[in-house]
Order: C-alpha cells, then sequence, then structure tokens
C-alpha cells in the first residue's frame, strides 16, 4: 500500500484505497470514480478539487455511505480509524455519522429542519451521540452559536432557521456538524453559495474551530483560492480519477500533472494583469463517453501513444502522488502573458 | 418523406421506444387502440350490413341473440338489435360515432384551453384573473352537468329541426366546453415560468412581440403535458358521450352511437336480451381503458423527473 | 470624457415587496466610452443584475435616463445580450441554427439566400462546428451553450453588448475559453459592452472601467489599474481583502463580522455604515454622493471625502497593491 507521508507517521484517520463507484443505466455500467486512493491523517484539512462532474462530490458521499441508488461502490475499500466502512449496513453507517463523521452540505437548507429551533436541533444531535443531560447540552448549544459567531445566542437559541441570514445559517451547520465532537468533517462546497465577504469568515470560522478540536476536514470546492488558503494538502481530481495530489503549496505553487498547470492559468489573477488566459481547449468528457487510456489524453498537449492506450497508475515522489506518464517539471507556474 | 424518415430513425433510437417496449401495459394497449381505430376509420369496409340503409333490414331478423346461443346466425356474430340491424355493423358504426366525438370535442378543449392558458400565463394581471376564476367557477360543476346544461339548453332554444340538424356540433361543442380546464391550468402554469426564462428575453430583445413570442417560442415548451392530458381526455370525452347519448340527449338516433346502443338496449335488458347493452357496452369499456392505460404511460414516460 | 457611448443619469429602479418599496437601483449614474467594456461588480442583491436589465431594454426604469450615442461608421444602436444561465438561454424545442438565424430574419439584416452560410460562419467563429446547426441544445455542453448564446447575439449586429455573468455557472477552464473568445470578439466587432460579475478577478481581466455597487447604489467608480492599484471606498477594500488568494498560503483575512443587510429595510443614511470600520455620524444620517477623486475615479463615502489621501480602512494590507502600502494613513478611529 503506498503511503502519502514522507517519515513514518500514525495511521491515518481515513484511508481510502482503490475506490470504485458504478451507476448501472441502460447503456451499461457507467463509472464515476475509478481507483481513487487517498488518505486523511487526523487533524488534517484535505482538499479535493476539481470541475463540475469529475467526481469529487460524489467521493465525499461514498465515505458517509449516502451514495444515491442505484450508484454503489464496485471495488475497494474505505477504512475509518483502522476499520473498514464501505460495506457497514446501514444502521451502522447512521451511529458512524453524525459522532465521528459529519457532514457540511452547500445549502444550508438541506442540513436544517426547518420546523426545529436550532437550539433543539443541536440539543438533539448532542444527547444522541454524547452522554449529556438535556440541560447541559442546551449549555453547550449555547456556547457552540457563541463560538461560531451568533450574536446574543442565548436568545438565538430558541430561533427557527430560517430567521437567520445565509452565512449565519451556514456557522449553525458548522456548529452542528462539530457539536458532536467527530472526528472527520466532510464539507462540500460549504461556502460556494455564500457572498465573498461571508465566505472568508465561514471559512476562517471552520478552519479555527477545526484546528482547535484536531478534526480533519474533507474539504470538497471547484475553488482553488479556497483550497490555497485552507487546504494542508490537496487532491486534484478529473474525470472520476485522481490526477495529483500532495502538500498544497506544491500543488498550487508547482503542480505536476498537465492538467493541473493548465488549471491553474485560467484562473483569472486578482493581482495582476494579464491579456489573455491559459485556456485548455475542450471540455471534461461525460461519464458515458470516457476516453480510453488516459482522460486527460484528448486535451494534453503532451500526450504520447501510451496516453492514449494504458491509464497511469499513480506514482509516488516524495510526499505526492502523480497520476500522469509526462508529469511536468518543476520549474514554477509561468505568469499568464 | 425525408422528414418522415429521419423521424421514425429518431423515434426507434429514442428513449420513448425504449420506454415503450419495457413496458406491456404500453405496448399492448397502442396495439389495441390502433385496432381500435382501424376498426372505426374502415368501418364502412367491415361492416358486414349498413345499418342505415332500411331497405336492407328485415324485421324479422330483429333481436336475434349471438351466433354461439341458441337461435343465433352465423350471419349475425353478435345477434341484431331490435330493428333487425347486425350488431356488429351497428356496434362498428357506433365505435366510429363515440371516437369521433371523443376526439372531436377533445381537440376542441385543447385549442381553447391551451389558448386561454397561454393567455393567462403570458399577459397576467386582470385577464389572468379573469380566466381563472372562469375556470374555478367551471370546475364547481361536474363536466357531466356542465354538457347536460348546454345540450339541453340548446334544445330549448332552437327551433327542433334545427337541432336535429346541429345536435352532433352542440355534442362536441357541450363535452368540449366542459373539459378545457385542465389545459388551462397547466398551459398557463408552465407559461409563467417559461416567459421568464432567459430565452424569451434574448427574443424581446430583438423587438418581437408578445404575440408572436407566445407561439413561436412559448407553445413548443408546452406540448408534452399537453399531449398527456389530450390522450388522457380521450377517454373522458368518450365516456361523457356515451353518457349523454344513454340519457337521451347528445348525439341524433339517425347515427347511433355506442351510448345511444346501450340505452336502446337497457330497455330490453329485462326481457333477456343481454346483447344489445353488454356487447357495446364491452366494447365501450376496452376502448376507455387503453386510451388511459396508454395515457398513463405516455405521462410517466414524459416525465423529466422520472428519467 | 469625450462622447461617451452610454450615458446612464440618475437611474432608479423601485419595486414593491412585502407592502414596502425596494430600490433596487439607487439613482446610479455612470458613462461607458466608446468601444470599451465597463464592469458592474457586486455582491448579493446589489442591483447590478436589475441595472443590466433596464439597461437592456428588458425592464423600465422608475426614474432616470439612458442615452446611447449614435455608433461610429454609420451604424445602428442595437443592443444584445448574453445571459447567466447557459440551460436557460436557448429554447430547448428549438434547433441552435434556428435560434441564430431568428435576429438575421426577424431585423432583416441580411437577405435570405445568405441566412444560413451565415449562421455557419457564427458557429465557427465562436468555436463550433458548422454542422452543429442541426443540433439541439441539450446536445451541448454548459460551455458550448454558451458559444451559441454568443453566436445569437451576434448574429443581431449589435453595437451595444451586455454581459450577464456569463462564466458564473461554468467550471473554471471553460470559463477561461469564453472569456478569452468575449475579449476578442468585442475587440474585432468594436463593441462597447458592459459586464456583470460577483468576482473581481474576472472583471480585471474584461474591463478597462469598473463600478462596484452595493445594495443598489454606486459606491466607486474608477479604471480597473487605479481600483486595484488604490481601491478608495471601504467596501472595495473589503472585497478584495476578502477574495481567497492562490499560491500565498494561509493568510489571516481581516474582514469586519457582518453580512449584506436585507433590501427591504436598507440602513439609513450610507447603507455600509454598520459594517464601516470608519463609520462616523454622518454617516448615519446622509448619503454620500457619488464624487471625483483622483486618476479618473469616483467615490462616495464621506471619510474618503474628508481625508487629503488615500485611507487603508482594512487593517492587512496583505493583498492590496504597494501603492496603497506606501503611502496611506490608517482610517480606523483611534
Amino acid at each position: 500500500m503506498t503511503t502519502l507521508n514522507a517519515s513514518p507517521a500514525p495511521a491515518p484517520l481515513l484511508s481510502v484505497r482503490g475506490l470504485r463507484v458504478q451507476i448501472p443505466t441502460r447503456h451499461g455500467p457507467l463509472l464515476a470514480l475509478d481507483d481513487v486512493s487517498f488518505d486523511i491523517a487526523r487533524g488534517e484539512i484535505l482538499g479535493f478539487v476539481g470541475e463540475s462532474g469529475a467526481g469529487k462530490s460524489l467521493t465525499g458521499m461514498a465515505v458517509l455511505g449516502l451514495l444515491d441508488a442505484p450508484a454503489h461502490i464496485a471495488a475497494g475499500e474505505i477504512i475509518f480509524d483502522g476499520k473498514p466502512v464501505h460495506a457497514l449496513p446501514a444502521s451502522q453507517m447512521r451511529k458512524l455519522r453524525g459522532r465521528r463523521i459529519a457532514a457540511i452540505f452547500q445549502d444550508p437548507l438541506l442540513s436544517l429542519n426547518p420546523l426545529l429551533t436550532v437550539g433543539d436541533q443541536l440539543t438533539e444531535t448532542m444527547c444522541t451521540h454524547l452522554p449529556l443531560t438535556s440541560e447541559e447540552a442546551r449549555e453547550r448549544a449555547i456556547d457552540w452559536l457563541r463560538q461560531v459567531g451568533i450574536p446574543s445566542p442565548a436568545e438565538r437559541v430558541d430561533a427557527y432557521p430560517h430567521q437567520f441570514s445565509g452565512g449565519m445559517r451556514q456557522r449553525i451547520v458548522i456548529a452542528l456538524a462539530l457539536c458532536a465532537e467527530p472526528d472527520l468533517v466532510i464539507a462540500d462546497e460549504p461556502t460556494t453559495a455564500l457572498d465573498v465577504s461571508v465566505q472568508a469568515q465561514v471559512l476562517e470560522l471552520l478552519r479555527t474551530q477545526c484546528r482547535e478540536r484536531g478534526t480533519a476536514v474533507l474539504l470538497v470546492t471547484h475553488d482553488m483560492g479556497v483550497i490555497s488558503e485552507n487546504a494542508d494538502r490537496v487532491a486534484v481530481m478529473y474525470a472520476g480519477h485522481i490526477a495529483e495530489t500532495g502538500p498544497v503549496d506544491q500543488i498550487v505553487n508547482r503542480p505536476r500533472h498537465p492538467y493541473t498547470r493548465g488549471l491553474m492559468g485560467s484562473i483569472p489573477p486578482v493581482d495582476s494583469d494579464a491579456q489573455w488566459l491559459q485556456q485548455i481547449d475542450g471540455a471534461m468528457p461525460r461519464l458515458a463517453s470516457r476516453p480510453t487510456g488516459c482522460a486527460f489524453h484528448p486535451r494534453c498537449a503532451h500526450a504520447s501513444a501510451q496516453c492514449v492506450s494504458t491509464q497511469p497508475a499513480p506514482h509516488q515522489e516524495a510526499d505526492a502522488l502523480v497520476a500522469c506518464w509526462h508529469p511536468q517539471q518543476h520549474a514554477p507556474m509561468a505568469e499568464a502573458l | 418523406m425525408k422528414t418522415l424518415m429521419l423521424t421514425a430513425r429518431r423515434w426507434r433510437h429514442s428513449d420513448l421506444a425504449w420506454s415503450l417496449g419495457r413496458s406491456p401495459e404500453a405496448w399492448i394497449s397502442a396495439l389495441v387502440l390502433l385496432a381500435y381505430l382501424g376498426m372505426a376509420v374502415l368501418a364502412p369496409l367491415l361492416a358486414p350490413q349498413n345499418p342505415f340503409d332500411l331497405a336492407a333490414l328485415d324485421l324479422m331478423d330483429a333481436r336475434m341473440p349471438p351466433a354461439w346461443v341458441d337461435g343465433g346466425q352465423l350471419k349475425y356474430l353478435f345477434g341484431t338489435d331490435g330493428q333487425g340491424r347486425d350488431m356488429v355493423s351497428v356496434m362498428l358504426y357506433g365505435l366510429r360515432m363515440s371516437l369521433l366525438v371523443g376526439v372531436a370535442s377533445t381537440l376542441l378543449s385543447l385549442v381553447v384551453g391551451v389558448t386561454l392558458g397561454l393567455v393567462a400565463g403570458y399577459v397576467g394581471g386582470r385577464i389572468d384573473n379573469v380566466i381563472m376564476r372562469a375556470a374555478d367557477v367551471q370546475l364547481s360543476f361536474p363536466a357531466i352537468l356542465v354538457a347536460l346544461l348546454i345540450d339541453g339548453l340548446s334544445r330549448t332554444v332552437l327551433p327542433r329541426a334545427v337541432h336535429e340538424q346541429l345536435s352532433l356540433l352542440i355534442v362536441i361543442v357541450a363535452i368540449a366546453l366542459a373539459n378545457w380546464v385542465q389545459y388551462a391550468r397547466t398551459v398557463r402554469g408552465v407559461t409563467m415560468i417559461e416567459k421568464d426564462k432567459d430565452y424569451v428575453n434574448a427574443v424581446r430583445l430583438i423587438g418581437m412581440g408578445r404575440a408572436r413570442i407566445l407561439f413561436r417560442h412559448v407553445l413548443p415548451n408546452i406540448l408534452s403535458p399537453v399531449l398527456v392530458i389530450a390522450t388522457l381526455s380521450i377517454g373522458l370525452a368518450v365516456l361523457t358521450e356515451a353518457t349523454l347519448s344513454f340519457l337521451g340527449l347528445g348525439v341524433p338516433a339517425t347515427s347511433p352511437s355506442l351510448g345511444t346502443l346501450i340505452r336502446l338496449g337497457n330497455e330490453v335488458l329485462f326481457s333477456g336480451e343481454w346483447w344489445i347493452t353488454v356487447l357495446p357496452g364491452l366494447l365501450l369499456v376496452g376502448l376507455v381503458l387503453s386510451v388511459n392505460l396508454f395515457g398513463d404511460w405516455l405521462r410517466d414516460a414524459l416525465n423529466p423527473r422520472l428519467k | 470624457m469625450s462622447s461617451p457611448y452610454l450615458s446612464v443619469k440618475n437611474l432608479s429602479r423601485e419595486f414593491k415587496a412585502q407592502g414596502r418599496t425596494v430600490r433596487a437601483v439607487d439613482n446610479v449614474s455612470f458613462e461607458i466610452p466608446a468601444g470599451t467594456t465597463f464592469s458592474l461588480v457586486g455582491e448579493s442583491g446589489c442591483g447590478k443584475t436589475t441595472l443590466a436589465r433596464v439597461i437592456a431594454g428588458l425592464d423600465k426604469p422608475s426614474a432616470g435616463s439612458l442615452n446611447f450615442a449614435a455608433p461610429t461608421g454609420g451604424r445602428v444602436q442595437r443592443t444584445q445580450m448574453i445571459f447567466q444561465d447557459p440551460y436557460a438561454s436557448l429554447n430547448p424545442r428549438w434547433r441552435v441554427g434556428d435560434a441564430i438565424a431568428e435576429p438575421i430574419t426577424f431585423q432583416n439584416l441580411r437577405p435570405r439566400t445568405e441566412v444560413k452560410q451565415r449562421v455557419e460562419d457564427l458557429l465557427v467563429r465562436v468555436g463550433l462546428a458548422a454542422a452543429d446547426t442541426a443540433k439541439f441544445p441539450h446536445e451541448f455542453s454548459g460551455g458550448q451553450r454558451q458559444r451559441v448564446s454568443i453566436a445569437r447575439a451576434l448574429a443581431g449586429e449589435p453595437s451595444f453588448l451586455v454581459c450577464d455573468e456569463p462564466t458564473s455557472a461554468l467550471d473554471v477552464s471553460v470559463q477561461a475559453q469564453i472569456l478569452n473568445l468575449l475579449k476578442r470578439l468585442e475587440k474585432e466587432e468594436g463593441l462597447t459592452s458592459l459586464f456583470i460579475s460577483h468576482n473581481l478577478a474576472v472583471v480585471r481581466f474584461v474591463s478597462s472601467m469598473i463600478g462596484v455597487m452595493y445594495l443598489g447604489r454606486l459606491v466607486e467608480v474608477a479604471p480597473t489599474a487605479e481600483l486595484f492599484a488604490a481601491p478608495r471606498h471601504p467596501y472595495t477594500q473589503l472585497l478584495l481583502e476578502a477574495i481567497p488568494r492562490i499560491g500565498q498560503g494561509r493568510r489571516a483575512v481581516a474582514v469586519p463580522a457582518g453580512e449584506l443587510p436585507s433590501p427591504l429595510a436598507p440602513p439609513p443614511g450610507c447603507t455600509f455604515h454598520p459594517r464601516c470600520p470608519a463609520v462616523m455620524d454622518i454617516c448615519r444620517r446622509e448619503a454620500p454622493a457619488l464624487k471625483p477623486v483622483a486618476h479618473g475615479a469616483s467615490v462616495a463615502c464621506h471619510a474618503v471625502e474628508a481625508a487629503s489621501q488615500p485611507i487603508r480602512f482594512m487593517p492587512k494590507a496583505a493583498a492590496l497593491g504597494a501603492a496603497l502600502s506606501s503611502n496611506l494613513t490608517s482610517g480606523v478611529p483611534a
């Protein structure tokens, strides 16, 4: 088994190996995730970045055991804290979720029950997973609201979700996710629906809270800026595969995979001027029309015969993994012309 | 021709065709409907006897039972009615009339309902209010009652001879007016959604007027749900016509529909001559059942959310 | 400014909602020089989309005026628009060739015999294939649909193009393709454009002038280079500070807490005052007017007006240009 850490380290909190997710259709099974492998260490923030359809949300759902039928795990394993969880029966998976693995989704309205007060939702979650009396839970709920920055928490604890603004709701969702003291939080595009000024605040909150408690985070997003500022390590996904993995500084400043390089170049810079943006022609292939070999080869300037015929296996370099037959050199990204 | 071939090829590879093949209720009911349609259209060719040719009728042959019962003849497979007409022939022509009224009234209510729905949805405001309130009022009356009212009213107002001549038209209009609301409501809902979409805005930018936008751009998008409603409504229209004819209103006696036949047979039912009511009744049930099954399948197949 | 192409004066648009009047666009004035791209940037509820629709002619203003100059070269003033949602901007029942041909035939821009060729030429120009005329929208990806929309807009032979968040719904790599395409076409056609976005990086790439909107008002207007080198309004500085940066590692973002107030109940005076680190008494009472300052920039802020030099409101200057850091005084009251 390939490890992703340079020095012998404690066993990772989450270890995913060779994960394959299939969706049966009338044209035959579609491979939504293929041979996805990564680790998350305790307390680490792993960023999962990719464009829509790459499979990053699906990976999060697979770990949570929330794949929408008929999508299912066809191969591979998910090992959480040393125990395999990919084949757990639904009842046991439910216990795991909420107590040890929590989730934050893009739309706070999906995570919050509109009919219960936020206090009730917090206390209910805590009482289910922790040995607390209801008075203790309520005390803690108020404290959580204070910690996530809700003003006048003692009064607001009895308010309903619709009485809060979007950014406030997402903060409450963070509190809800963290109140049962999980080891891992899966955050799927947690700030995409928020305005940029609110996004900064919410991400900072998530980061500091998780750091303080040593909670690991799987941060799924399409926004490279969010990744750059919040993640420790990054996995880049393309068409159901992981293209490359590594420390955030390396992925962002010295990417090896041609897709990552192209992606970084496509992003318009805020702090400098650019005449033209670097563009990758074409678009990510749909599941039903995946090319042979490396999924990126039709759009890659460095593609060779080998790329067309064979899927590149990830190979390790220092503390990074690249799945490419022709990884590019370490030279820093050229500035856009 | 080329369009036809292209359409045929697209059909064969389409999701709709695949869905049809997978569902036995769907393709069986489709076949049955085709058979019904064939029978109705080809009635003059298929019928062994022309039931309206008074010279060919032999009163001596009246009230003969179906061929498989004692006293029946092979010549009259399903027996004869009170006037000596061959049941097979009279049922074929009756089916023709029932289908004619059913399809014509459905088409008419479709045109009326869709137009009103488009206008209400796109223009909004007071016009929308007026149309929708009219729809609400109409919905509080059962369809049969509406049809009865219109039919009865026309009988009172028009002189008998004129009514005789127009009665087919009146029945069609009556049933159509009873059923337009469902089209109007659905179309209004879809129109209200579509009119705010950006492709409509794009056309407004070049200066196209509202009416033209409605018919060129919004109308093609409402056809799917309308098609489903129409298919399901044909069954209802046929039944409404049958009910009207059963009650003695409806189509003129000279061109009886299946409903008329059921009524005629009903009068002699208790003297043991069951075939005059039951056989047309079965034919009617078969028609409505197949239409409903097919319509159900069509609605599910065209529902984008179930895909 | 010599002969602006579009002149917007005191434009307002009000809506009635829940018994109250909402000013989605509040007394906005600006000018767009011919042949340039002007961007309106702001967060949700700032009114930029409403303003774009009014300027495009899809909506009527409640007050104020719009004036288009006559285009050069004897062309006619025509506005076209590119919309945000690639899935709603094309009629799903129409073939794309017909959708692109419609502006040509309806406005009689070409003889009927030339229309087919023109449509195919436009498709190739936006990076698609001539054979795509027969396809339906659902056969294209999101980025390709935006290309079709661009082709349709060009078919209308516009002199003025309004782009309402044309790449917000697209992936980053596709966004780069579309932005490059738009920039190139605008140059080739000599179009004047209005570009709406919430993304300051995109806006920096496409425009020569930028207007920042907050709750229906224009708070700052400046040429692009000036806006990024020396952002003057506290909200502009907040926006710039809040944008995540790539490749600079962890940043301690010092953004004042608080969110956009509801448009139904805007704060009195300057609508930004509850979140402003430099709020003064006058800010709570009186809304500031947009006034020109140096280098072609205009700002609507009492604090900026009162100070003689540019002020740095946000404590952290990590993302702000060097020019700003050097000659700043701290604007945060002691």
